[in-house]
């Protein structure tokens, strides 16, 4: 304790507040969206362009890295800085305009899907690629250009992006789309936060007529059939996705359930006007009579390899009854963030920091995905070490530098990380990885966790490496902008996989 | 992450002399790595070199708690130096005489700055850390002071009853993410602070008050704990005496 003393009323100075930007927030840690891997760094939320250029001009001076990162949903450590800053955009949230007429908005760095679905769906627009869980920001999303479920249709959020600002290391402030400085748009889009911060963008949302969509459920027996059903319909499903019991073997192999979903066209629904509105999309708030925010306490129990078979196999069996209803209709929300419905369902996996899960997508060409897919799902039940959860899409190739789009398919698998299984899995993943390169296959930076150097040199076409290479090296000379994936991906390591 | 090879590393706000010297000497006789922040650094120095031969470690900083854009730095650089945090103690605290009659709004306002102020600019640093690592134990210092409007100290005890409402509140908000909040209340002890009051009751030595405290801090009983813990009977019929009565005495 500070002892009394007479003068305490002139002298002690009053409270200073902080008038610079300042960091503020001081230290925390921050970690990936899986929580297997993370760091503690000063974290840093402008709340204006002008604000991100000092703060990387700061740092700059300073010579301290800094990572930019979004809402943080990104798996791995995509938005994680073990040596420097983290630069969060997340305060910069405002819609800046909305054409009612387009459908088209201006918006600010940090405002997630969520914000920018409630901002449209009142005014009869829906975003043209949400990804599984609202909450990503629109900078994270670019940077990452991800994809939905209609990424076989629509492409990837790139795709419907127009614009961009970018605050370049530099501090220089600059535009970039497909006119202006195609370049760096195109390499900026799916960078991964390594050229510049994102801290505006221009997007085009799609004009819908009800608040509603079609959605049919269709059990399939494996992995062939779910394909097969898949490709017979990218020409007229809005989306596709097959949800993958991975327990399932031989010829119930990648068995499961597909929702095929399609908009509604005018005056199909009777009450636009009642669908349309906010209150239509929430989602439910207890699940089986259990207030939402605490079912992830259930499933942490199922959380080993019995009760998730048990699990899996249960939905697989509910998916047969689902398919006899034939087509329903959901809320926009409720059809696209199934993520969302359980708050915290990733406590299921452990709460503890470096415990968790990642998530390990492999991108597989057409041609060799069906043979690829059973591969994978093999060599995992051999090893005993099986996802949890396992999601198929269909794909298509988009203009990006770095993309992981491609025509083919993908399959996103979730396995759970604790300090038991961590060797056997980094271990697997680099078996399976191989697997993945050998067909052609690609990854996908926001949910990687493994991938190193010579995975990255073997999946990118070598041209647009270098060019991205070269790009990076202009704008970023310094290497300021840094995160633990860009040192482990793309730094000299001679490996195939490493563990974030 | 977690303390494997170190006891443990705890921050101690207010280290130079009182509760906070004696939590920090303790501290480090058990082997934890301390940091310390108080304004006057001498005070550091001397407490650093009496520890030297202790089987922790003790590395400070001058800071004054009043200066909030100071604040992350020194966090920024103690935690980093540490190695990471497990437990923060904010322990400094102000009581200047007030007299009967006085109304001083400046010296009033100097003690929200450093009791309530400074506080929450720096418990705010470790509660933000502790959310986000999901784990973290946090002790602030309420004291019986809070319990009622007395006569003698008006701000010293809205003060104290402001950081109980405040340590609640982080305490049902940071329970999610497995942080674990005391509120200790420290009934009379004897430190610089209460030096000048003479008749303290039932007064107690700082060391036995910090030994309480880091056994409040990692017991499970008691979210709000008396030090001693005899004060926690006296407090509860002090705080039943109705009004009309209670402004009549002078306890």
């Amino acid at each position: 304790m500070v002892p009394s003393d007479s003068t305490v009323g002139s002298g002690l100075p009053r409270r200073s507040r902080p008038t610079t930007l300042g960091p503020g927030a001081g230290v925390e840690y921050v970690e990936g969206w899986g929580m297997s891997t993370g760091a503690r760094s000063r974290v840093w939320r402008p709340r204006s362009p002008g604000e991100v250029a000092e703060a990387l001009v700061g740092a700059r001076d300073r010579g301290a890295s800094v990572a930019l990162r979004g809402s943080g949903c990104s798996y791995g450590d995509a938005s994680i800085n073990r040596e420097g800053d983290v630069l969060d955009v997340t305060r910069m949230n405002r819609i800046l305009s909305f054409d009612e007429a387009t459908g088209v908005a201006d918006c600010e760095a940090g405002v997630t899907i969520r914000d920018l679905w409630r901002h449209a769906l009142p005014r009869g627009y829906w975003p043209k690629v949400v990804s599984g869980t609202m909450f990503p920001t629109l900078a994270g999303a670019a940077g990452m250009n991800i994809h939905g479920k209609n990424n076989y249709k629509v492409g990837t959020i790139g795709d419907a992006i127009q614009d961009i600002d970018l605050v370049l290391p530099s501090g220089e402030q600059v535009l970039a789309s497909r006119e202006e400085r195609p370049d760096l748009f195109h390499a900026a889009i799916g960078g991964f936060g390594m050229l510049g911060a994102i801290t505006r963008v221009r997007i085009a949302t799609k004009k819908i007529h009800s608040g509603e969509i079609d959605v049919a459920g269709i059990s399939v027996p494996n992995i062939g059939a779910m394909m097969e059903y898949v490709d017979a319909h990218t020409d007229t499903a809005d989306y596709l996705v097959g949800w993958v019991d991975c327990f399932g073997s031989g010829g119930a192999a990648g068995r499961g359930l597909i929702h095929h979903a399609r908009y509604l066209g005018p005056g199909e629904d009777p009450a636009p006007e009642s669908t349309l509105s906010l209150a239509h999309q929430a989602l439910p708030a207890s699940i089986l009579g259990f207030p939402k925010s605490e079912v992830w306490r259930i499933l942490r129990l199922l959380a080993n390899e019995p009760g998730m078979r048990l699990l899996n196999f249960t939905k697989h069996q509910m998916g047969k009854l689902e398919q006899r209803k034939g087509w329903y209709r959901q809320s926009h929300a409720a059809f696209n963030f199934l993520l969302d419905f359980v708050p915290n369902w990733k406590f299921a996996y452990g709460r503890r920091p470096g415990t968790g899960l990642i998530q390990y997508q492999v991108f597989l060409p057409a041609e060799s995905a069906h043979d690829g897919f059973k591969e994978i799902l093999r060599r995992q039940q051999q090893r005993g070490l099986v996802s949890y959860l396992g999601v198929l899409k269909r794909h298509r190739p988009d203009p990006f530098l770095l993309t992981h789009g491609l025509d083919g398919w993908s399959m996103a698998m979730d396995f759970k990380v604790s300090d038991g299984r961590r060797h056997d899995l980094s271990s697997m993943c680099d078996e399976l990885t191989r697997v993945v390169l050998e067909r052609g296959g690609r990854f996908y930076f926001a949910k990687d966790s493994v991938l190193g150097p010579r995975a990255v040199e073997a999946m990118f076409d070598r041209d647009k490496l270098a060019a991205f290479r070269a790009l990076k090296a202009e704008l970023d000379p310094t290497e300021m902008l840094q995160t633990d994936l860009w040192r482990r991906a793309f730094g000299t390591a001679g490996v195939y996989t490493m563990s974030a | 992450m977690n303390s494997i090879d170190s006891k443990g590393r705890a921050l101690v706000i207010g280290a130079s002399s009182g509760m906070g010297a004696a939590l920090v000497r303790q501290l480090v006789r058990e082997g934890y790595s301390v940091g310390g922040v108080a304004r006057r650094g001498e005070a550091l120095v001397a407490l650093a070199q009496e520890l030297a031969s202790e089987a922790g470690s003790f590395m400070h900083r001058a800071h004054d708690v009043t200066d909030a854009g100071e604040a992350p730095d020194v966090f920024d650089e103690l935690v980093s130096e540490l190695g990471g945090l497990d437990l923060f103690i904010y322990a400094a605290g102000v009581m200047p005489d007030v007299g009967p009659e006085e109304y001083d709004t400046e010296k009033d306002l100097a003690m929200i700055d450093v009791n309530l102020g400074g506080c929450v600019t720096w418990t705010n640093l470790a509660a933000r850390l502790f959310h986000t690592q999901r784990g973290g134990t946090i002790v602030g210092i309420g004291s019986i002071a809070g319990d009622r409007g007395r006569k003698g100290a008006p701000v010293y005890g809205a003060t104290k009853a402001a950081l109980a409402t405040y340590f609640e509140s982080l305490r049902n908000r940071l329970a999610e993410r497995r942080v674990k909040v005391v509120t200790v209340k420290p009934g009379m002890i004897e430190t610089p602070m209460t030096a000048h009051l003479d008749g303290l009751m039932m007064p107690v030595s700082a060391e036995r008050a910090a030994a309480d405290i880091l056994k409040a801090a990692r017991g499970r009983l008691f979210d709000v704990r008396h030090v001693p813990l005899r004060w926690l009977p006296v407090s509860l019929i002090i705080r039943a005496i109705p009004s009309f009565l209670f402004r009549r005495m002078s306890i």
